[in-house]
């Protein structure tokens, strides 16, 4: 009864976006305030109903109802709670489902929040978001529904992926998807300016903080992911230029291109069409995310079951939305004014070379993602695209565009002078140059070009603090008056230093982790020692244990440095019972300078077990640096909203009269 | 405003109908998945295996010399009573089944026998022949890495082709069933 009641929900939430996509966009045409209104009022409908079909499809998978095929494929009755909720999203049709409820909570977002938008955008905003609700609707319901019922209900489920039951995994896709849908709403403006033919500083001012909600998710949920794969997969890496990785990071780059260059046209009323154009593109890639994966297209690790028809479907509506959306991109963006001229040396010129640098990344992860896919269309076979690609193509890219952030950040609006700029950065670049030497020092003289990506993410780090330190004329003025300058500091200004500063840490953890990396395997029996990198692992034995749905197999190490106790590292080898498929738990201790990570592998049948351990400087670095990121973002995002809200009252007036002329 | 300026704009809407283009051909090229690799065992003979029936089922058990016993085609499905997509797949299993120029046997793949039988007394027994393998001792040489799979083995017994998960609508008309009728011609 409670399946048929969500199925209800979802039938009426998809009616609810068809009169929202089509109502709200008469009224802006007509300047029917009515007509307008309504989008606000269906969106709220729409976001009720796929709450409550949300709300059903959880209470199946909570208590275990296996007439529900959905449930029976992806649950099992001894999963704890925590994975039978998060088996919600943990399948194709689930994650369908949370994607539209995303999508839902946006929309009604927009209408709550945008009170002071001018009636008609917010009218078409509305009515473009409608649109992308009803095409998967349209696709959830009629082609992946999550409550078909099955004539023959088995005893017990067949329980989620074990590799998705881990507390990591459980919110991983729920970030990632608010930071995919979250782009939703940076799309529908773009469109919606795009039919009013007018982009302004407002408009970038109303752009912004949804861009940068999505991108704080975006950032957090690939962090969590990579966080996953590092201490789940057991192979003690954290990125492997997967496709499903990969189709995750396009947004984030075009995303974090959009952010910037949004800034541009609010502060200075240019690099208006870019920005339009990225708007739309970042949410192609969104979208291209979410399901190139799941058409069949392209094959990965972490992929659903596929079906081909499911596939077509997506590709339509795919090719409506992105093309339907560049087609009026075609027609409708050569008519917008462009805004005011600068010189190359600017910060609007350093934001345009930020601009171009991401999108040219992007566009080789595209390629890489993609080119065994063109290769097949041509005749050229089979063929697969790994790190080394990417090693020659995306980060010679990136190289430039670390090493000019902090010089951008320096730079003025319209004209600047770049010897002085320089200048001001010596200590920086003095200090950076120190740290090269000490990274040479230490690492004995390990890989050369480690050690200079190594110096030049200090100089991106020690760049951006003295930056900040110039802006609270830190060490120049009294240490009270600096603090209250600190204090007084716009939370954007924070938000970038922060930004900045962890993308620096994030990206001397990687450096860090894939150049000095120590790995080795053995096989060990219970009293022997193996030492990596100066650090002793005695393998103590393995015991069996019990879990509510697996049977596992726990290993004890006792860590030690020069005789001297350090820790005692548990790795498991987990064999879940239903889908009888094995899992490694590594075991992790984590430090600030490094991780001693060991996983525990098969018996060889003559008492000895093969073990794997890994130490890897630096890696926690690459999170603590993400963190940061998500946290320089919201910093950000909670002054905006101070900002936007105070002179909004006045212009809310005047907009509504020149709508009511 | 110049045409050649208005060109510009219309440039990423190219590239991306060049982009879906391709997609278009890889989802509608039939056959295609790249989630298959060919397996190993392709025009390799079928591995040596005697599995015993299924007590009380009514049909005999399964072996490597039935394969080819009487110069048919044969498919070998591998099933279970704990896999959903088995039930999603069993329509298809029903329909080959009542074909009298082909053999249809079936391995009960890691069940307890008494569950792969309730299974098989529930829903139909298309299979001409059930082998139980409750420890996929047979699973093993034939490469089964998930339930289900099956397999095309021409008369000679050598394996001619391997489906692995369930069959989706059209996988039977589309793809199994030519790959019969060309190996019958043969």
């Amino acid at each position: 009864m409670i399946a048929e009641l969500g199925q209800f929900a979802l039938i009426m939430a998809l009616l609810a976006a068809i009169s929202q996509s089509i109502l709200p966009l008469i009224g802006a045409e007509r300047l029917d305030s009515r007509l307008m209104a309504f989008g606000s009022h269906a969106s709220l409908v729409q976001l009720l109903f796929v709450i409550l079909a949300f709300g059903c499809l959880t209470q199946a998978y909570i208590v275990s109802d296996f007439t529900l095929l959905n449930v029976a494929e992806n649950s099992h009755s001894t999963k704890p709670l925590l994975y039978k909720i998060s088996g919600v999203w943990g399948n194709h049709e689930g994650s369908m489902l949370l994607w539209v409820l995303i999508l839902a909570v946006f929309g009604a977002a927009v209408a709550a929040f945008g009170r002071n938008l001018p009636v008609t955008l917010k009218a078409r905003v509305l009515a473009i978001q409608a649109m992308i609700g009803v095409g998967f609707l349209t696709f959830l319901i009629f082609t992946s529904n999550p409550f078909t019922r099955l004539l023959v209900p088995p005893e017990n489920g067949q329980d989620l992926n074990p590799l998705l039951q881990d507390p990591g995994l459980a919110f991983h896709p729920p970030m990632l998807y608010v930071g995919y849908v979250g782009f939703s709403v940076a799309f529908s403006f773009a469109i919606a300016a795009l039919i009013e033919g007018k982009v302004d500083a407002a408009w970038a001012r109303w752009v912004r903080p949804w861009t940068l909600t999505a991108w704080i998710f975006l950032t957090g949920g690939i962090a969590l992911g990579s966080w996953w794969a590092y201490y789940e997969l057991g192979w003690g890496g954290w990125w492997f230029w997967d496709p499903v990785e990969n189709v995750s990071f396009m947004p984030w780059l075009m995303g974090t291109a959009l952010l910037h260059s949004a800034v541009v046209v609010e502060k200075r009323n240019s690099l208006k069409v870019w920005t339009i154009l990225l708007a739309i593109l970042t949410f192609s890639l969104s979208l291209i995310g979410t399901f190139i994966v799941r058409s069949g297209l392209l094959t990965s690790v972490h992929a659903f079951a596929v079906n081909p028809e499911r596939g077509i479907f997506i590709l339509i509506l795919l090719a409506i939305a992105i093309g339907g959306s560049l087609t009026l991109f075609a027609i409708k963006a050569p008519a917008l004014k462009s805004g005011g001229i600068f010189s190359p040396i600017s910060r609007e010129g350093g934001l345009l070379l930020n601009n171009l640098l991401l999108s040219t990344a992007c566009a080789t992860v595209f390629l890489g993602t993609l080119y065994p896919l063109f290769m097949e269309a041509l005749g050229g076979g089979r063929v697969s695209i790994g790190p080394p690609f990417y090693n020659k193509t995306f980060i010679p890219v990136m190289v430039p565009l670390f090493f000019l952030v902090c010089i951008g950040a320096y730079l003025p609006w319209k004209r600047a002078d770049l010897v002085g700029v320089l200048k001001r950065l010596k200590y920086a670049g003095l200090a950076a140059l120190l740290a090269l030497l000490i990274a040479w020092y230490i690492s004995d003289g390990g890989p050369l070009l480690a050690i200079l990506g190594l110096g030049m993410a200090a100089w991106m780090l020690l760049g951006t603090l003295s930056e900040w330190a110039d802006r609270i004329k830190l060490f120049r003025v009294p240490l009270a008056k600096s603090w209250q300058r600190a204090k007084n500091l716009p939370g954007s200004s924070w938000g970038m230093t922060l930004a900045h500063g962890g993308l620096a840490i994030a990206i001397i953890g990687m450096i860090s982790t894939t150049a000095w990396k120590v790995e080795d395997v053995a096989v060990l029996k219970p009293g022997e020692t193996i030492s990596v990198a100066g650090t002793d692992y005695r393998f103590d034995g393995v015991r069996e244990i019990t879990g509510p749905n697996y049977s596992a197999v726990e290993a004890t190490f006792n860590v030690s440095q020069d005789g001297e106790y350090m820790t005692t590292l548990k790795p498991e080898k987990r064999l879940y019972t239903v889908k009888r498929m094995p899992t490694t738990e590594a075991a992790i201790y984590s430090t600030f300078i490094g991780d001693y990570y060991a996983v525990i592998g098969d018996q060889d049948g003559k008492g000895g077990w093969t073990v794997r351990i890994y130490r890897e400087p630096l890696v926690t670095w690459i999170w603590f640096g993400c963190t940061l990121m998500v946290f320089g973002g919201l910093l950000s995002l909670a002054d905006r909203r101070l900002r936007v809200g105070a002179p909004a009252e006045k212009r809310k007036k005047k907009k509504v009269r020149e709508a009511e002329v | 405003m110049s045409a050649k300026r208005k060109a510009i704009f219309a440039l990423p809407l190219l590239i991306t109908v060049v982009i879906f283009g391709y997609f278009f051909w890889a989802l509608t090229k039939p056959g295609r998945d790249p989630k298959i690799l060919p397996s190993v065992l392709i025009d390799k003979p079928a591995p040596e295996f005697d599995l015993k029936a299924l007590v009380n089922l009514g049909v005999p058990g399964f072996a490597r010399k039935d394969l080819t016993s009487n110069g048919k085609v044969s498919v070998v499905n591998i099933f279970a009573s704990w896999c959903i997509p088995c039930l999603v797949e069993h329509p298809d299993m029903v329909k080959l089944g009542q074909r009298d120029d082909i053999n249809l046997y079936g391995i009960n793949y890691r069940d307890k026998p008494e569950d792969g039988l309730a299974w098989l007394n529930k829903n139909g027994n298309p299979y001409h022949r059930v082998g139980r393998d409750p420890k996929s001792r047979a699973g093993i040489d034939w490469g089964v890495y998930g339930v289900p799979e099956t397999f095309i083995v021409d008369a000679s017994g050598t394996i001619r082709y391997k489906h692995v998960g369930p069959l989706n609508t059209g996988d039977l008309e589309d793809t199994i069933l030519p790959i019969i009728e060309s190996l019958q011609a043969q």
